[in-house]
Protein backbone atom coordinates (compact mmCIF):
# COMPACT_ATOMS: atom_id res chain seq x y z
CA UNK A 1 0.00 0.00 0.00
CA UNK A 2 1.01 3.32 -0.80
CA UNK A 3 1.08 6.27 0.87
CA UNK A 4 -2.40 8.23 1.62
CA UNK A 5 -2.78 11.67 2.97
CA UNK A 6 -5.79 10.83 5.00
CA UNK A 7 -4.22 7.99 6.85
CA UNK A 8 -2.20 10.56 9.42
CA UNK A 9 -4.65 12.78 11.70
CA UNK A 10 -5.84 16.17 11.03
CA UNK A 11 -5.18 17.11 14.46
CA UNK A 12 -1.31 16.06 14.48
CA UNK A 13 -0.31 18.43 11.48
CA UNK A 14 -2.23 21.11 13.39
CA UNK A 15 0.02 20.59 15.94
CA UNK A 16 3.51 20.75 13.73
CA UNK A 17 1.82 24.20 12.57
CA UNK A 18 0.73 25.35 16.07
CA UNK A 19 3.82 23.70 17.85
CA UNK A 20 1.20 23.42 20.45
CA UNK A 21 -0.94 20.10 21.53
CA UNK A 22 -4.68 20.47 20.57
CA UNK A 23 -7.39 18.68 22.69
CA UNK A 24 -9.81 21.14 21.87
CA UNK A 25 -12.78 20.08 19.25
CA UNK A 26 -12.17 23.41 16.85
CA UNK A 27 -8.98 25.54 15.64
CA UNK A 28 -9.96 29.00 14.56
CA UNK A 29 -7.71 31.39 12.77
CA UNK A 30 -8.09 34.71 13.14
CA UNK A 31 -7.36 37.14 10.16
CA UNK A 32 -7.29 40.27 9.08
CA UNK A 33 -5.33 43.68 8.39
CA UNK A 34 -3.30 45.54 10.89
CA UNK A 35 -5.11 47.86 12.74
CA UNK A 36 -9.03 45.97 12.50
CA UNK A 37 -8.69 45.41 16.33
CA UNK A 38 -7.53 42.14 15.28
CA UNK A 39 -6.18 41.04 18.47
CA UNK A 40 -8.95 42.83 20.75
CA UNK A 41 -10.83 40.12 19.52
CA UNK A 42 -9.04 37.29 20.46
CA UNK A 43 -8.68 38.56 24.08
CA UNK A 44 -12.01 39.63 24.30
CA UNK A 45 -12.79 36.11 23.07
CA UNK A 46 -10.48 34.46 24.71
CA UNK A 47 -10.28 36.23 27.66
CA UNK A 48 -6.30 36.65 27.58
CA UNK A 49 -4.74 39.81 27.82
CA UNK A 50 -2.17 39.95 24.91
CA UNK A 51 -0.59 43.06 24.55
CA UNK A 52 -2.12 45.07 21.95
CA UNK A 53 -0.75 48.23 20.32
CA UNK A 54 -0.30 49.83 17.01
CA UNK A 55 3.31 49.15 15.68
CA UNK A 56 3.42 47.09 12.26
CA UNK A 57 4.64 43.59 12.68
CA UNK A 58 3.55 43.42 15.98
CA UNK A 59 1.61 39.95 15.75
CA UNK A 60 4.48 37.91 13.95
CA UNK A 61 4.54 34.98 15.91
CA UNK A 62 0.62 33.73 15.87
CA UNK A 63 -1.28 33.85 19.78
CA UNK A 64 -3.25 31.24 20.98
CA UNK A 65 -5.81 31.13 23.12
CA UNK A 66 -8.81 28.90 24.35
CA UNK A 67 -12.46 29.64 25.23
CA UNK A 68 -15.53 27.35 25.59
CA UNK A 69 -18.59 28.06 24.08
CA UNK A 70 -21.74 25.89 23.43
CA UNK A 71 -20.61 23.04 25.13
CA UNK A 72 -17.05 23.22 22.40
CA UNK A 73 -13.61 23.70 23.53
CA UNK A 74 -12.06 26.19 20.87
CA UNK A 75 -8.35 27.28 19.86
CA UNK A 76 -8.00 30.38 18.67
CA UNK A 77 -5.19 31.38 16.46
CA UNK A 78 -3.70 35.24 15.89
CA UNK A 79 -2.70 35.40 12.46
CA UNK A 80 -0.48 38.02 11.37
CA UNK A 81 -2.15 41.46 10.39
CA UNK A 82 -1.52 41.36 6.60
CA UNK A 83 -3.37 43.24 3.81
CA UNK A 84 -2.60 39.87 1.86
CA UNK A 85 -2.09 36.99 1.34
CA UNK A 86 0.17 36.87 -1.47
CA UNK A 87 3.30 36.32 0.33
CA UNK A 88 5.08 39.31 0.09
CA UNK A 89 6.40 38.89 3.45
CA UNK A 90 7.13 36.48 5.96
CA UNK A 91 3.74 37.53 8.19
CA UNK A 92 1.91 37.06 4.98
CA UNK A 93 3.35 33.62 4.70
CA UNK A 94 2.30 32.42 8.21
CA UNK A 95 -0.93 33.64 7.50
CA UNK A 96 -1.18 31.99 4.40
CA UNK A 97 0.15 28.32 5.09
CA UNK A 98 -1.71 28.65 8.30
CA UNK A 99 -4.96 29.08 6.68
CA UNK A 100 -3.96 26.50 4.00
CA UNK A 101 -2.52 23.62 5.31
CA UNK A 102 -2.96 23.62 8.96
CA UNK A 103 -6.63 23.60 7.58
CA UNK A 104 -8.64 25.37 10.45
CA UNK A 105 -12.09 24.22 11.73
CA UNK A 106 -13.41 27.97 10.13
CA UNK A 107 -10.84 31.57 9.88
CA UNK A 108 -12.47 34.55 10.85
CA UNK A 109 -11.06 37.71 8.86
CA UNK A 110 -11.65 40.68 11.12
CA UNK A 111 -12.10 43.85 8.85
CA UNK A 112 -12.36 47.61 9.83
CA UNK A 113 -15.91 48.71 9.44
CA UNK A 114 -14.44 52.23 9.00
CA UNK A 115 -12.48 51.28 5.96
CA UNK A 116 -14.38 48.23 4.71
CA UNK A 117 -13.49 48.51 0.98
CA UNK A 118 -9.71 48.08 1.16
CA UNK A 119 -10.30 45.21 4.07
CA UNK A 120 -12.62 43.08 1.36
CA UNK A 121 -9.43 42.25 -0.57
CA UNK A 122 -8.08 40.12 1.64
CA UNK A 123 -11.22 38.31 2.38
CA UNK A 124 -11.61 37.65 -1.13
CA UNK A 125 -8.06 36.66 -1.12
CA UNK A 126 -9.23 34.05 2.18
CA UNK A 127 -12.75 33.56 0.36
CA UNK A 128 -10.31 31.97 -2.28
CA UNK A 129 -8.28 29.30 0.03
CA UNK A 130 -11.39 28.12 2.05
CA UNK A 131 -15.16 28.10 1.80
CA UNK A 132 -14.78 28.16 5.78
CA UNK A 133 -15.06 31.94 6.53
CA UNK A 134 -16.61 34.39 8.77
CA UNK A 135 -16.05 37.98 8.34
CA UNK A 136 -16.19 39.71 11.86
CA UNK A 137 -17.20 43.60 11.08
CA UNK A 138 -15.26 45.15 13.61
CA UNK A 139 -14.95 48.57 14.86
CA UNK A 140 -18.76 49.21 14.12
CA UNK A 141 -19.13 51.85 17.15
CA UNK A 142 -16.51 53.66 15.45
CA UNK A 143 -18.47 53.45 12.25
CA UNK A 144 -21.57 54.72 13.88
CA UNK A 145 -19.35 57.48 15.18
CA UNK A 146 -18.41 58.02 11.89
CA UNK A 147 -21.95 57.96 10.53
CA UNK A 148 -20.91 55.22 8.32
CA UNK A 149 -24.10 52.61 7.25
CA UNK A 150 -23.34 49.45 6.02
CA UNK A 151 -25.97 46.71 4.82
CA UNK A 152 -24.42 43.88 6.87
CA UNK A 153 -26.99 41.55 5.17
CA UNK A 154 -26.26 42.13 1.21
CA UNK A 155 -22.95 42.24 2.09
CA UNK A 156 -23.00 38.93 3.63
CA UNK A 157 -25.30 37.71 0.91
CA UNK A 158 -22.89 38.92 -2.27
CA UNK A 159 -19.63 37.52 -0.35
CA UNK A 160 -22.09 34.43 0.51
CA UNK A 161 -20.66 33.87 4.30
CA UNK A 162 -21.90 34.79 7.47
CA UNK A 163 -21.04 38.88 8.43
CA UNK A 164 -21.22 39.86 11.60
CA UNK A 165 -20.87 43.38 12.98
CA UNK A 166 -18.85 43.87 16.39
CA UNK A 167 -17.58 46.61 18.86
CA UNK A 168 -14.92 44.06 20.36
CA UNK A 169 -13.89 46.35 22.52
CA UNK A 170 -17.31 47.09 24.41
CA UNK A 171 -18.44 42.96 23.47
CA UNK A 172 -20.87 43.83 21.19
CA UNK A 173 -21.85 41.21 18.69
CA UNK A 174 -19.44 38.45 20.31
CA UNK A 175 -21.98 36.32 20.98
CA UNK A 176 -23.51 35.90 17.70
CA UNK A 177 -19.61 35.85 16.11
CA UNK A 178 -19.18 32.89 18.99
CA UNK A 179 -22.31 31.37 18.01
CA UNK A 180 -21.50 31.65 14.16
CA UNK A 181 -18.21 30.14 14.74
CA UNK A 182 -19.81 26.66 16.15
CA UNK A 183 -21.78 26.94 13.68
CA UNK A 184 -19.77 27.08 11.25
CA UNK A 185 -17.06 24.71 12.43
CA UNK A 186 -19.91 21.84 12.46
CA UNK A 187 -20.75 22.76 8.80
CA UNK A 188 -24.29 23.98 9.60
CA UNK A 189 -24.55 27.17 8.19
CA UNK A 190 -25.03 27.41 4.10
CA UNK A 191 -21.72 29.00 2.53
CA UNK A 192 -21.93 29.98 -1.13
CA UNK A 193 -18.44 31.81 -1.62
CA UNK A 194 -18.29 34.58 -4.07
CA UNK A 195 -16.27 33.32 -6.42
CA UNK A 196 -13.44 35.35 -8.51
CA UNK A 197 -13.82 34.18 -12.04
CA UNK A 198 -10.59 35.38 -14.24
CA UNK A 199 -9.98 35.92 -17.79
CA UNK A 200 -11.24 33.17 -20.32
CA UNK A 201 -7.54 32.16 -21.18
CA UNK A 202 -6.51 32.35 -17.30
CA UNK A 203 -9.57 30.20 -16.88
CA UNK A 204 -8.38 27.28 -19.15
CA UNK A 205 -4.87 27.76 -17.40
CA UNK A 206 -6.02 27.39 -14.02
CA UNK A 207 -8.87 24.18 -15.24
CA UNK A 208 -5.72 22.28 -16.67
CA UNK A 209 -3.36 23.22 -14.14
CA UNK A 210 -5.54 21.89 -11.19
CA UNK A 211 -5.86 18.81 -13.22
CA UNK A 212 -2.47 18.12 -13.55
CA UNK A 213 -2.25 18.97 -9.65
CA UNK A 214 -5.35 17.12 -8.43
CA UNK A 215 -3.21 13.61 -7.98
CA UNK A 216 -0.08 14.93 -6.81
CA UNK A 217 -2.05 16.86 -3.50
CA UNK A 218 -4.02 16.36 -0.36
CA UNK A 219 -7.67 16.29 -0.53
CA UNK A 220 -8.61 18.90 1.56
CA UNK A 221 -6.01 21.36 -0.59
CA UNK A 222 -7.55 23.77 -2.91
CA UNK A 223 -6.28 23.27 -6.56
CA UNK A 224 -7.65 26.20 -7.82
CA UNK A 225 -5.64 28.38 -5.33
CA UNK A 226 -2.67 26.60 -5.88
CA UNK A 227 -2.90 26.72 -9.76
CA UNK A 228 -3.76 30.44 -9.44
CA UNK A 229 -0.58 31.28 -7.24
CA UNK A 230 1.75 28.75 -9.35
CA UNK A 231 0.33 30.84 -12.89
CA UNK A 232 0.86 34.23 -10.62
CA UNK A 233 4.81 32.78 -10.39
CA UNK A 234 4.82 32.17 -6.67
CA UNK A 235 7.33 29.82 -5.96
CA UNK A 236 6.91 30.48 -1.71
CA UNK A 237 4.02 28.11 -2.03
CA UNK A 238 5.61 25.75 -3.41
CA UNK A 239 7.77 26.11 -0.11
CA UNK A 240 4.43 25.16 1.56
CA UNK A 241 3.27 22.53 0.00
CA UNK A 242 6.66 20.51 0.24
CA UNK A 243 6.95 21.35 3.82
CA UNK A 244 3.59 20.61 4.13
CA UNK A 245 4.13 17.44 1.99
CA UNK A 246 7.14 16.45 4.52
CA UNK A 247 5.14 16.56 7.50
CA UNK A 248 2.54 14.24 6.18
CA UNK A 249 5.04 11.99 4.91
CA UNK A 250 7.02 11.47 8.55
CA UNK A 251 3.82 11.02 10.24
CA UNK A 252 3.17 8.11 7.96
CA UNK A 253 6.27 6.84 7.75
CA UNK A 254 6.21 6.48 11.83
CA UNK A 255 2.80 5.71 11.85
CA UNK A 256 3.48 2.58 10.23
CA UNK B 1 -9.30 51.02 -18.25
CA UNK B 2 -10.35 53.34 -21.42
CA UNK B 3 -8.29 56.38 -19.76
CA UNK B 4 -5.16 57.38 -21.31
CA UNK B 5 -2.02 56.45 -19.81
CA UNK B 6 0.00 60.28 -19.78
CA UNK B 7 3.39 60.78 -18.08
CA UNK B 8 2.14 61.97 -14.86
CA UNK B 9 3.35 59.68 -11.76
CA UNK B 10 2.16 59.76 -8.37
CA UNK B 11 5.35 62.19 -8.18
CA UNK B 12 4.29 65.11 -10.34
CA UNK B 13 1.23 64.99 -8.26
CA UNK B 14 1.19 68.73 -6.19
CA UNK B 15 0.32 68.70 -2.26
CA UNK B 16 -3.64 69.07 -2.04
CA UNK B 17 -4.02 67.43 -5.99
CA UNK B 18 -5.66 64.42 -6.73
CA UNK B 19 -5.42 62.19 -9.50
CA UNK B 20 -6.61 58.37 -10.76
CA UNK B 21 -4.36 55.84 -10.83
CA UNK B 22 -3.66 54.36 -14.85
CA UNK B 23 -0.84 51.89 -14.75
CA UNK B 24 1.37 50.65 -12.64
CA UNK B 25 5.20 49.83 -14.27
CA UNK B 26 5.64 47.35 -11.97
CA UNK B 27 5.98 43.33 -12.01
CA UNK B 28 5.93 40.71 -9.48
CA UNK B 29 5.84 41.06 -5.93
CA UNK B 30 6.02 45.06 -5.92
CA UNK B 31 3.19 45.19 -8.22
CA UNK B 32 1.09 42.78 -5.83
CA UNK B 33 2.02 44.76 -3.33
CA UNK B 34 0.92 48.06 -4.98
CA UNK B 35 -2.33 46.59 -5.38
CA UNK B 36 -2.70 45.00 -2.14
CA UNK B 37 -2.04 48.80 -0.64
CA UNK B 38 -4.82 49.65 -3.16
CA UNK B 39 -3.48 51.56 -6.03
CA UNK B 40 -5.87 49.87 -8.63
CA UNK B 41 -6.84 51.46 -11.75
CA UNK B 42 -9.66 53.76 -11.77
CA UNK B 43 -8.54 54.36 -7.84
CA UNK B 44 -8.56 58.14 -6.99
CA UNK B 45 -5.35 59.16 -5.16
CA UNK B 46 -4.68 62.65 -3.29
CA UNK B 47 -0.83 63.93 -2.47
CA UNK B 48 -1.64 65.20 1.24
CA UNK B 49 1.93 65.87 2.34
CA UNK B 50 5.32 65.90 1.59
CA UNK B 51 8.17 65.21 4.75
CA UNK B 52 10.51 67.91 5.01
CA UNK B 53 13.42 66.50 2.74
CA UNK B 54 11.00 65.87 -0.23
CA UNK B 55 10.76 62.56 -0.03
CA UNK B 56 8.34 60.24 1.12
CA UNK B 57 5.09 61.42 0.40
CA UNK B 58 1.90 60.60 2.14
CA UNK B 59 -1.37 59.97 0.67
CA UNK B 60 -4.98 60.05 0.62
CA UNK B 61 -6.15 56.08 -0.73
CA UNK B 62 -9.49 54.24 -0.42
CA UNK B 63 -9.68 56.07 3.26
CA UNK B 64 -6.31 56.16 5.12
CA UNK B 65 -3.31 57.49 4.41
CA UNK B 66 -0.27 55.57 2.91
CA UNK B 67 3.68 57.20 2.97
CA UNK B 68 5.45 56.13 -0.32
CA UNK B 69 9.34 56.39 -1.71
CA UNK B 70 9.86 57.97 -4.55
CA UNK B 71 10.99 55.08 -5.77
CA UNK B 72 7.44 53.39 -5.46
CA UNK B 73 5.44 56.48 -6.77
CA UNK B 74 7.30 56.99 -10.00
CA UNK B 75 6.15 53.93 -10.94
CA UNK B 76 2.56 54.59 -10.34
CA UNK B 77 0.72 57.22 -13.30
CA UNK B 78 -2.07 58.97 -12.75
CA UNK B 79 -4.24 61.20 -14.45
CA UNK B 80 -4.75 64.68 -12.34
CA UNK B 81 -8.58 65.07 -11.73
Amino acid sequence: MGLTYQSSGKGALREDYLNYNVKGDYVIALAGNPNTGKSTVFNALTGLKQHTGNWPGKTVVQALGNYKHGQKQITLVDLPGTYSLLANSPEEQVARDFICFAEPDATVVVVDATCLERNLNLVLQVLEITHKTIVCLNLMDEARRKKIRIDVPALANQLGVPVIPTAARNGEGLTLLKDTINSVAADKTELTPMRLIYDASLEVAIRELAEELDPLLPPQINRRWIALRLIDGDYTVIDGIRKFLEKKMVKEVFAS
Amino acid sequence: MNTMIGNDTLVSLGVGQRGVVTALATEGIGRRRMLDLGFIPGTIVESVRRSPAGDPTAYFIRGVMIALRSEESSKIFVNPV
